[in-house]
């Protein structure tokens, strides 16, 4: 079982290959594969090359065939036409054990785990060493989980249940399921969307090791700036084609975003910004021990207002708070001069809260309903006539936001789990919208979201502050909260640590007081 | 973006790994620890009430009316653990006890062991059954046992007829099995004890056996890994089956009238034992030994009620009570512990 399938890195990667688009020896090698379902087709050219001891960025946008092409990686898909090759022969992977087989493996963004069982027994599920008379043998079982993580860098408990582990963490149980596996081609498939930066920075080390011991890394990415600061060389895709590879080193985010949507960003305009209204919303020494603390803050009608800060530093959980979802301990919250009551989602709803929640999957959608039934779920209440729901008045109402909001689906009745992120982010915008918020709160309103549709959601936000809502938009990526604030607060620790107006704030000023760096200061 | 917001830190900074895995060890032997502590109160304050409750004929009551239930635990543990139920513990167990020992007076001196084969052959057969429909048939357990627990009563009720099996029919060393003796412990006790302890040790060293909580634990990833997860199903219903057939038989040998009545019932109070036992409903976790000290805990109250001269009446409420106390502490120890693992997770601090 020894798990030294990757050998060092001078074993077979050589020197980096030279800046060609198809590098010398790949250690994987994907041709022209397409693959259709139905009559969409989700890639057309998908070419990629993976050398072993560099880090690959694939890039695109939603819908590019990134998920495709991982999925025809992971034994998931078989393409309809193209070879894959393995060290130059080809290979036919018939399911994922095939992948698997191949030393393949992919790290998917939420990985599943069996919660109940310990880490090392997750890592060596079905495969676990054997002493005599074919029983498990523990002591070995554990010590090789503890190699595993000793060449991968990390600390982790080998013998604790996965239950609790955080998604960073569980991570790195599939990455030591991988190396246990002697997996030489590690696929990893949007895996900081639901990182804390400091976790990026470990999961980052990690991918160096792999690297340096020889193994070839797929990193796909919506935060192009991640992909400059691990990846050697890139792969764009957009509309299931590839469009390039290069080597990383003398392009700029500019250059990869142009090519994954042919067009640049459209900065917001300050024409865009409306003059504020009245207060809306006020909180007031709002406090949760052990969560957050004493957090006053106003946001008035037709104001955006970013809450900026590090994955956990508390603005979820504010968020939430202020929504009703979690209670809070002391402090207020008024609603138009209002008090609200803590602690009920309906009063915030009553009194014109409309809240986005962070995991659209979990918490904002019901996955197996219509988008039509889910676009309507908050407004049941206009849609009933005698206590039951006109399908027709439910669709027409659906129909009718789908159009604002340039949703695209198949049909209304269709589940809104076959839609695209960004599309069912939508359709919990719609929900919300369907409303008529006074105030609408927007946790991570573009967690991985493809640019497009991200620029087209900033747009609805910043129509919707024109048209007088007041909108509190919580978001870890700088450039949106930039974009987005007419003024930003910053979270550190449970606590305010900072306020900028949008004319005086910049990335620095952010990640300064984020960070505790920048204390007492322009409070 | 947010790589922007990165902020380094040492890995090494981790909190020692020693007292994390300290934390989960003292939990997890909490899960079986605590019902013997609640098991050893209780016999503690029911003996100081009334003595009588520790002599040795009535430790030997409530082992032989354990025994029965326990080894129907582990059977069902084995189901359960993998997030499935079997309803049909108790139809088969009446089933098995009617068809085997009428055996005796059909062909009289038909030798013991083969008796028990007969009735391990009936549970075997039932237990297949409930095995392929779950496996192949992808119907839930619970429906397919629930379906299954009426066809084999109803089954039982057509066989039996009027009739019963009477205890003359029943040759005396049939009859003495429930009865000899080790040290005034039943033999039959220890034997059963053994064979939890195997299955426990089963579940706990051997790959089908953890197969069987990776399944319970999460589906989707025990597919992901390639488990055969309708074979392992298939079996823990079979061996579930088979166990309850021979407890029929030996349920047979302990009352000696069997009707078409024998087992009503007792799945529920086997899954109440199960439950009580600390292994969770949904899957997972939970072991054989902690099932089996369920079984003897539930039987140890029955008896302390009698002993105690509480009517029996409240037998029923206080088993129901029991379950929702194991269940709230269950949940508890699971809500705290997720959350004791959550802040000491690992290296990287959120």
């Amino acid at each position: 079982m020894g798990p030294d399938g990757i050998t060092p890195a001078d074993g077979n990667a050589g020197p980096a290959p030279a800046a060609d688009a198809h590098p010398a020896d790949p250690l994987l090698s994907l041709r022209d594969a397409s693959k259709s379902f139905g009559a969409v087709q989700a890639i057309v050219h998908g070419s990629i090359d993976l050398v072993g001891g560099e880090a690959h960025a694939l890039v695109g946008e939603n819908g590019a065939g990134k998920s495709t092409l991982v999925k025809i990686l992971a034994g998931v898909h078989q393409p309809d036409t193209g070879s894959l090759f393995i060290d130059g022969s080809p290979v036919l992977l018939h399911g994922p054990a095939d992948a698997q087989a191949a030393g393949i493996a992919v790290i998917y963004q939420e990985p599943t785990l069996f919660p109940d069982l310990s880490v090392e027994e997750n890592i060596f599920m079905g495969r676990q060493p054997m002493r005599s008379g074919r029983r498990i043998d523990r002591r070995l079982m554990r010590a090789e989980a503890m190699a595993l993580f000793d060449r991968l860098g990390v600390r982790l408990d080998p013998g604790r249940v996965c239950r609790g582990l955080s998604i960073a963490d569980q991570q790195i149980v599939e990455i030591g399921k991988a190396l246990s596996l002697n997996a030489r081609v590690i696929v990893m498939d949007e895996p900081t969307a639901a990182l804390s930066a400091t976790e990026v920075g470990r999961l980052f080390d990690v991918v160096r090791t792999l690297r340096a011991a020889g193994a070839a890394v797929l990193f796909i990415s919506h935060r192009l700036e991640e992909v400059f600061a691990i990846c050697q060389r890139v792969t764009v895709m957009r509309d299931g084609r590839h469009v390039l590879t290069r080597e990383l080193a003398g392009l700029t985010t500019d250059d990869l975003v142009r090519a994954m949507v042919g067009r640049e960003m459209v900065q917001r305009p300050t024409g865009e910004r409306g003059a504020p209204g009245d207060h809306v919303l006020k909180v007031e020494h709002l406090t949760r021990e052990g969560v957050f603390t004493d957090i006053s803050l106003e946001v008035r009608a037709g104001e955006i207002v970013a809450l900026a800060g590090l994955v956990g530093s508390g603005r979820s959980e504010v968020a939430r708070a202020i929504f009703g979802i979690d209670r809070y301990d002391a402090g207020t919250v008024l609603m138009q001069g209002r008090g609200l009551h803590r602690a009920s989602p309906t009063a915030a709803m009553a009194a014109g809260i409309g809240f986005v929640p962070e995991d659209r999957r979990q918490q904002g959608l019901v996955m197996d309903m219509s988008v039509q039934q889910n676009v309507a779920l908050a407004s049941l209440g206009r849609l009933r006539k005698a206590g039951l729901i006109r399908a027709a008045a439910e669709r027409a109402f659906a129909a009718d936001w789908a159009v604002r909001l340039k949703l695209k689906y198949g049909k209304l009745t269709d589940p809104v789990s076959r839609l695209s992120g960004g599309n069912q982010q939508k359709t919990v915008l719609a929900k919300w919208l369907g409303r008529k918020p006074v105030l609408l709160i927007v946790d991570e309103p573009t967690r991985g979201i493809d640019i497009a549709t991200k620029a087209e959601v900033h747009q609805l936000l910043v129509q919707l502050a024109r048209d007088g809502v007041a909108v509190l938009v919580i978001s870890s990526e700088l450039p949106e909260v930039l974009r987005l604030g007419d003024r930003i607060l910053v979270m550190r620790e449970g606590r305010l640590t900072a306020e900028f107006g949008h004319a005086d704030v910049s990335e620095e000023k952010i990640m300064a007081a984020a960070t505790g760096q920048l204390q007492k200061q322009a409070r | 973006m947010s790589a922007a917001l990165t902020e380094r830190q040492d890995p090494s900074s981790a909190p020692a790994r020693t007292s994390s895995r300290k934390l989960t060890e003292r939990v997890f032997r909490i899960r079986e620890s605590g019902i013997i502590a609640v098991l050893i109160v209780f016999v503690a304050i029911t003996a100081s009430i009334q003595p009588r409750f520790i002599d040795q004929a009535n430790i030997q009551f409530v082992l032989s009316n354990t025994t029965v239930y326990a080894l129907l635990a582990l059977g069902e543990t084995m189901v359960v653990i993998s997030r499935n139920v079997d309803l049909s513990v108790g139809s088969v167990l009446g089933l098995s006890a009617y068809v085997s020992t009428n055996l005796f007076g059909h062909s009289p001196g038909i030798p013991v062991p083969v008796v028990f084969l007969v009735g391990l052959g009936i549970g075997l057969a039932c237990g297949i059954a409930n095995g392929l429909m779950v496996a192949i048939g992808r119907v839930p357990s619970l429906v397919v046992t629930l379906a299954t627990l009426y066809i084999i009563r109803g089954i039982d009720i057509l066989v039996v007829g009027g009739n019963e099996v009477v205890a003359q029919t029943l040759p005396s060393s049939f009859i003495a099995i429930p009865r000899a003796n080790v040290f005034g412990v039943p033999y039959l006790a220890i034997v059963i004890a053994a064979v939890i302890g195997a299955g426990a040790y089963y579940l706990r060293s051997f790959r089908s056996g953890r197969e069987l909580y990776a399944i319970g634990s999460n589906p989707e990833a025990a597919r992901l890994a390639g488990i055969p997860a309708g074979k392992r199903v298939f079996t823990a219903f079979a061996i579930s089956g088979g166990i309850a057939g021979l407890a029929g038989v030996l349920w047979a040998a302990q009352y000696q009238t069997i009707d078409s009545t024998a087992g009503t019932g007792y799945e529920l109070t086997v899954i109440s034992a199960v439950v009580v036992g600390g292994v969770a409903i949904f899957g997972g976790s939970g072991s054989a030994v902690g099932a089996a000290v369920g079984a003897l805990l539930l039987s140890t109250i029955s008896s302390a009620l009698n002993v105690l001269g509480i009517s029996p009446d409240w037998d029923q409420a206080i088993a129901g009570f029991l379950l929702l106390l194991a269940i709230t502490l269950d949940r508890g120890i699971s809500v705290k512990l997720t959350a004791a693992l959550r802040k000491r997770s690992s290296g990287v601090g959120t």
